[in-house]
């Protein structure tokens, strides 16, 4: 299911400093054409559908395609990524909606506790962080 | 307006980058749950001025197997014996795996779970009424005892979609965002000049500018995932992105160790998953959340038929299982469909409908019936939009209802990886305990501890996650434990080792050289022809990977022989391999992205060489359901219950396969 871009939304990130679905495409499928100013996804038939893309796009606009090899036309799963919750719109081929809203973070942004300063006892056991001591297997 | 259809990127690759030389203590190669594990951990251990670097292919935000989410957390050991979790992975691995490793992923992997949540990961809960409260509801955390949602004994289902993104989090700050380079490919691993079987370095290239970067390092931990797109996949159109497992890893971390001579195990072991045909949907928590059965096309649910329970017993102890080893459950759904039974179906309608029932028999009301059923659709899409959205895209573009209507499912093409159900991997020290049994042989590819966990068979190279082998089912929080367990043991290793001074046998001109040949390769000949694809003097990538899953498929037992191949199969897919390997050296790059396309392709064909190696060296069928030998059809636990273990010998160019012993730490009566 190929992410595609919608010309009229996307503006090339003109304002910040990388482009954003090039920045996040984890197989590196998004590139900038830099005359028109527009991504587009190089090679769809290497695209997982993992939406990376079409969540972190500041304008909205990329979207996905199903694959043209099995999937009928018609059907589309867009989302709306806050910085905690997650809302789905699901359109099914016949134009019935379902729409789901899941959790997606319960810190803020930034806010992970990486325990930096913070520092193991011995080098020589096998603890780590916050581990005291660790049981052996019994038979 | 139209947008020019370009076939390659924007990135032009010219033949002479520029070379960038670092000089590092340690460095973290790729950025998974493993590597952000290890990138978390090793600062709480390494000493003031200690320089650690990670490097990874993609954004550390969205990188590795998690990138898209997951929807549970398939190992957290909880209130469970931590042998019962080691009993269960030996079962499912058919008896042949390292019961050392297990149990200690099994020590410290909830550690690695409470901190996801403490992260800010929603974790299900369960209220005091035993119903089940989304991840972000105020319950009690993991730490202060509070009750996941348990699906099957090991599983909890979490609200995951930003599991990746959390967990990347905290290991850039730990790390620090200078110490973090993205967007560069590592593909060789270097040794040292003056001490054998030393690393001694790394070398890559950046995908965003030409650049060839050359580390210098005394300790190094390759975390990059398992190998997909090596199988002739069911899609092989755009459908072929839509593999099971990332299509992004290509086996660069079997590969680039066992170049520098690090021993392999168990290379023979694939996954063959069973998913929704096609979307290739996660189907686990339809077997355990929601109880869903199988059922063939003659409407049978063939399960628990008295002809299966007769097949299983082929296969003790490991068919006793209550649980049915993964590879055993692909085999029975195999012979319904070999013997024409098919297609497989999941009742998904026979299984949410037996919810409701149920709560109509208990005397809900239709209105809470209404709310109740919400809920539990609601949880039912989420487990695809979480991890798998292709899925629900399908369902979408199918019209299909989870409830009025099954799904098919499939066995997909082989994978190799392990961290899930899969066990090939690399041959690594168990930890510096009395309870890891010593081996009376010199050579550490028989031996199971060496001084420092998790470290391979060469100094100062490490692995993680899919990276060790003969230990499975660690999934994404196994992974990241055992990266943190790595991390602490590359500082003690760089501790013990202070006065090493890694210096490299190539110069850093005849690295780069290597690296960009494909595109001057390209240069060169492109005037050759008017279309840039189809050139005497060079092949393409793309063109490569067609060539090395054609050839596994038909030979190596993959989805056109449902997975049966033999021994003159294999020689001949050996022999193919050999052919494309040579061929590896004339793939052309035209852009920095087709760069990265070839490196991955010479990594997919040397670890499936390994693959195909070690299915020729075992004379037997271990893991039926996965793949088959008809020269040798049965599980022979007489001759084969030990490890295959493989090296590569970076000076001399040749393979050593040989048995290695397996031994049990944990009683094997009862076995389970």
């Amino acid at each position: 299911m190929p992410s595609y871009v919608d010309p009229s939304k996307c503006d090339g990130c003109k304002g910040g400093d990388k482009t954003a679905c090039m920045y996040i495409c984890p197989n590196d499928l998004m590139v900038l054409n830099v005359e028109e100013m527009k991504a587009y996804n190089q090679e769809p038939d290497a695209c997982w559908e993992c939406y990376s893309c079409v969540k972190i796009c500041p304008q909205g606009a990329i979207f996905v395609r199903g694959y043209d090899d099995f999937v009928p036309m018609g059907g589309q799963v867009h989302p709306m990524r806050s910085s905690d919750s997650i809302m789905w719109t699901v359109k099914f081929r016949n134009g019935n909606l379902k729409r789901f809203k899941f959790p997606i973070r319960t810190t803020a942004e930034g806010a992970a506790n990486a325990y930096a300063g913070q520092k193991g006892a011995s080098l020589d056991d096998e603890c780590l962080l916050l581990e005291a001591s660790l049981p052996t297997p019994t038979k | 307006m139209a947008l020019p259809n370009k076939p390659k990127g924007e990135l032009k690759a010219v033949v002479n980058p520029e070379v960038v030389e670092h000089d590092v203590d340690i460095l973290i190669i790729g950025g998974g749950m493993a590597a952000c594990g290890a990138a978390f951990e090793i600062k709480k251990w390494a000493p003031e001025g200690m320089k650690i670097v990670l490097v990874d292919k993609a954004a550390l935000e969205r990188s590795g197997a998690v990138a898209q989410g997951l929807s549970a957390i398939n190992t957290y050991i909880g209130e469970n014996p931590i042998e019962s979790y080691v009993k269960m992975v030996r079962n499912d691995l058919m008896g042949v795996v390292r019961e050392d490793l297990i149990y200690d992923c099994g020590r410290h992997v909830d550690e690695s779970v409470k901190l996801f949540e403490e992260w800010g990961l929603p974790v299900w809960k369960k209220d005091a009424d035993g119903e089940t409260l989304d991840g972000a509801k105020p319950a009690p955390t993991l730490r202060q005892g509070g009750q996941p949602v348990r699906t099957g004994k090991w599983q909890i289902m979490i609200n995951g979609e930003s599991y990746k993104c959390i967990v990347a989090e905290p290991a850039k700050t730990a790390l620090g965002a200078d110490n973090i380079m993205e967007r560069v490919f590592i593909v060789k691993l270097l040794l040292d000049k003056n001490k054998p079987n030393q690393i001694a370095g790394a070398a890559g290239f950046s995908t965003r500018e030409n650049k060839v970067h050359i580390f210098r390092t005394k300790a190094a931990l390759v975390a990059c995932g398992g190998a997909v797109n090596i199988f002739r996949p069911r899609s092989t159109g755009e459908g072929k992105g839509r593999a099971w497992y990332p299509v992004w890893n290509a086996g660069s971390t079997y590969t680039m160790c066992a170049q520098v001579g690090a021993t392999l195990t168990m290379m023979e072991n694939r996954f063959t998953p069973a998913r929704f045909k096609d979307g290739y949907g996660p189907v686990g928590a339809w077997f355990l959340l929601f109880k869903a059965k199988v059922q063939n096309g003659l409407g049978e649910f063939y399960a628990n038929s008295a002809s299966v329970k007769d097949e299983l017993e082929k296969f003790m102890p490991y068919g006793a299982s209550p649980v049915t080893p993964t590879c055993l459950r692909n085999h029975l759904m195999l012979n319904e469909l070999k013997a024409g039974r098919g297609p497989i179906y999941m009742a998904t309608d026979v299984a949410l409908n037996a919810f409701l029932e149920d709560r109509k028999a208990k005397g809900m009301d239709d209105k809470s019936i209404k709310k109740y059923w919400k809920h539990l659709e609601s949880e039912a899409w989420e487990d695809f939009l979480d991890m798998s959205v292709g899925q629900a895209g399908l369902w979408a573009g199918m019209d299909i209802e989870p409830e009025k209507v099954g799904s098919e499912i499939m066995p997909t093409e082989p994978y190799m990886l392990g961290s899930h159900s899969g066990c090939c991997g690399i041959w690594t020290s168990g930890p510096e305990e009395a309870w890891v049994p010593e081996i009376a042989n010199e050579s550490r590819a028989h031996k199971y501890k060496w001084g420092y966990n998790r470290m391979t068979t060469v100094d100062g190279l490490f692995t993680a996650g899919d990276g060790v082998g003969a230990s499975g089912h660690k999934f994404s929080s196994g992974s990241h434990a055992e990266g943190r367990i790595a991390a602490k043991q590359m500082v003690k290793f760089c501790r013990d080792n202070a006065s090493f001074k890694p210096e490299l046998k190539q110069t850093a001109q005849e690295i780069a050289a290597e690296i960009y040949a494909p595109v001057k390769l390209y240069e060169e000949f492109k005037g050759g022809s008017t279309a840039v694809d189809v050139n005497p003097n060079y092949c393409k990538p793309a063109g490569i990977m067609m060539r090395l899953m054609k050839a596994t498929d038909e030979y190596g037992g993959g989805v056109a022989t449902y997975y049966m191949t033999s021994g003159k199969l294999l020689n001949i897919c050996l022999d193919l391999l050999r052919l494309l390997r040579e061929d590896s050296e004339k793939m052309a790059a035209g852009d920095i992205h087709e760069l990265l396309r070839c490196w991955e392709n010479y990594h997919r064909i040397w670890c499936v060489e390994a693959h195909i190696r070690h299915i020729e060296f075992r004379k037997e069928s271990r893991y039926p359901g996965f793949y088959y030998r008809s020269d040798y059809p049965t599980v022979d636990d007489q001759n084969w219950k030990c490890f295959v273990n493989s090296t590569f010998n970076p000076e001399t160019k040749e393979w050593k396969c040989e048995k290695v012993e397996c031994v049990n730490i944990l009683s094997t009566d009862p076995w389970l």
